[in-house]
């Protein structure tokens, strides 16, 4: 059997052929864009504040995943979300995923750019998870390497993600959040933070998350994530919370998003839902859920609060 | 690739047992209560394990209504980790699938099967393949009968000709999209795949009219390939057939700078 293959990435001849709205997508609360969903989002009377991407969905060269795309970006602000870079990794990121991350910025002009402190590429194997890090002086160094290297090819500023972890390391030295203060001060990147991965890392850490919070960098603070986590145990009977993206957001993470933004003020925010993805309806109405507590939050002074 | 500040072996350690359920976990990582360390990493090997398999079950949706979900995430799983992805774009995943099946011992009774997973891979190539124009059906009548044989045409990138020496193209478009299951006549198959109006088509090729479409798609002209086809099939419907193609979206436009030598 035999197959005539000719599949070409020709995404950067296209970056100059499209041009997309601009959209404000300060104060506003938005959600993973799933192709599932297109036709009922075209057909609902109401607008959704923004929709985010995985960058790595839309690296084909072409087809129905950028029809979806372009339809989605004509009218909404998009949010780009990679999860592959390997970022949190100690080996260089990989040129040819930089490039085709670059032209798909390029091609969709999105409103917010982020990606994750992880990693998830080692020798040249991809693992399709966000992988843990230790936090020292030795993985800030490269994490900032790649992080500048990351803004300087893509050429937009990029928000980068706390993790959610179920292991911590003996050769870790320093705070997840000092490690991250020093990420933003060092590269001038934004954060991304995700609430949930807070709420996570924190029973999975047996640390406050109240405590983390007061200590994260919310000055740098450029967007949020929130999503469902699911509860197991580990070996020694202790909870582990895992962060599946698959059910909506649990109360005690509405809670401390609602801590976050009396202190930050109204952050874009995303409802994650990946996986046991529902009907339409039911992710919309997480975002408005978010969206209600960004209004209520629409005239707090933000830093002034986090600057305490 | 090492260096010597002490983090590459970390990644290397922690990496090195993920797709391995037998070996033992890194040695530096902890817990805040120093227990449950193989739960905890064990989180990350079923995150990367089932992810995975996901992944390979998403390409090849109909190999799996065939073989039962059992049997597709039991072999899934032996894939994975003879050949883990080298790529982060998991819809390039899973090339070497189609040969693993084919050397997959509880598969050795489905012979046509590894053929089955190779369509499904062309289909979700041509998905994902560049976007281009078409070539409108009725340009062949702008040209003079004697420039016909000349010509040469360039196909669209989506398109693909899959051959197979079982009926691999039947029982694929009876599994696709879970369509109604029949008995099958043991004969070859060629497939035409291609996108048209973004939905990708698998057309059933007449004996003989892939050797015809291989030599277009090849930069052949008309003529040479028009040859090749009448001789693998000397009853070949030729212009039936370059309509089928033409109307299945599989060539772009017609080259018109070799077209006139």
């Amino acid at each position: 059997m035999s197959n005539s293959m000719g599949m070409q990435n020709n995404l950067a001849d296209r970056a100059d052929a499209v041009r997309f709205p601009h959209y404000a997508v300060a104060g506003q609360a938005g959600t993973s864009f799933k192709p599932e969903h297109l036709p009922a989002i075209l057909a609902a009377s109401d607008r959704c504040g923004f929709f985010e991407v995985h960058a790595e969905n839309y690296m084909g060269a072409g087809g129905p995943p950028h029809r979806a795309l372009e339809r989605i970006r004509q009218d909404y602000p998009v949010s780009i979300h990679g999860v592959c870079m390997s970022l949190g990794g100690p080996q260089p990121l990989d040129p040819d995923h930089l490039q085709r991350f670059k032209a798909l910025v390029d091609r969709y002009e999105p409103a917010m750019i982020s990606e994750h402190l992880a990693w998830s590429t080692h020798d040249d194997i991809f693992y399709n998870d966000l992988l843990p890090l230790p936090y020292n002086e030795a993985t800030l160094t490269h994490v900032c390497d790649h992080v500048d290297q990351m803004q300087s090819v893509i050429g937009r500023r990029i928000f980068l993600e706390n993790p959610s972890t179920y292991v911590a390391f003996t050769d870790t030295t320093m705070a997840e959040v000092d490690f991250i203060r020093e990420i933003a001060r060092r590269t001038g990147c934004g954060l991304l933070l995700d609430v949930n991965n807070v709420f996570v890392s924190a029973a999975n850490h047996g640390f406050s998350a109240l405590d983390y919070l007061k200590d994260f960098p919310l000055e740098s603070v450029e967007q949020i994530h929130l999503a469902g986590h699911a509860e197991q145990e580990d070996g020694a009977g202790e909870k582990l919370l895992i962060d599946s993206h698959d059910r909506p957001v649990a109360d005690a993470v509405w809670q401390l998003y609602e801590i976050v933004l009396s202190r930050r003020g109204p952050v874009p925010t995303l409802i994650e839902w990946d996986s046991e993805l529902p009907d339409w309806p039911v992710l919309r109405a997480e975002a408005r859920a978010a969206q209600a507590i960004l209004d209520r939050h629409s005239d707090t002074g933000g830093l002034r609060d986090a600057a305490e | 690739m090492l260096q010597n500040d002490g983090t590459a072996p970390i990644a290397a350690s922690f990496a090195g047992a993920l797709l391995r359920p037998n070996e033992p976990v890194p040695q530096d990582i902890t817990s805040h209560h120093g227990a449950g360390l193989i739960e905890r990493y064990n989180v990350y090997r079923n995150n990367v394990t089932v992810s995975l398999i996901n992944a390979v079950a998403s390409i090849y949706p109909a190999v799996q209504r065939i073989t039962g979900e059992d049997f597709f995430r039991a072999m899934a799983r032996f894939y994975i980790r003879a050949h883990p992805p080298r790529s982060p774009l998991l819809f390039a995943y899973g090339r070497e699938f189609p040969d693993f099946i084919e050397a997959y011992e509880y598969a050795s009774s489905m012979p046509w099967l590894a053929d089955v997973a190779r369509i499904e891979r062309a289909w979700l190539d041509a998905y994902h393949a560049a976007d281009a124009a078409h070539l409108a059906p009725d340009m062949l009548s702008e040209i003079a009968p004697e420039g016909l044989g000349a010509l040469r045409f360039r196909p669209h990138p989506a398109t693909r000709i899959l051959r197979s020496a079982y009926p691999a193209v039947t029982i694929f478009s009876m599994n696709h999209n879970g369509g109604e299951v029949s008995a099958v006549e043991d004969r070859p198959e060629d497939a035409l795949v291609t996108r048209r109006d973004d939905e990708v088509m698998v057309t059933h090729l007449d004996s003989g009219a892939a050797d015809f479409l291989q030599a277009l798609i090849a930069g052949e002209t008309l003529g040479t390939a028009a040859a090749l086809g009448l001789e693998a099939n000397p009853n070949l419907d030729l212009s039936r057939l370059i309509a089928v193609a033409l109307d299945a979206g599989a060539f772009s436009s017609l080259d018109m700078e070799t077209s006139h030598d």
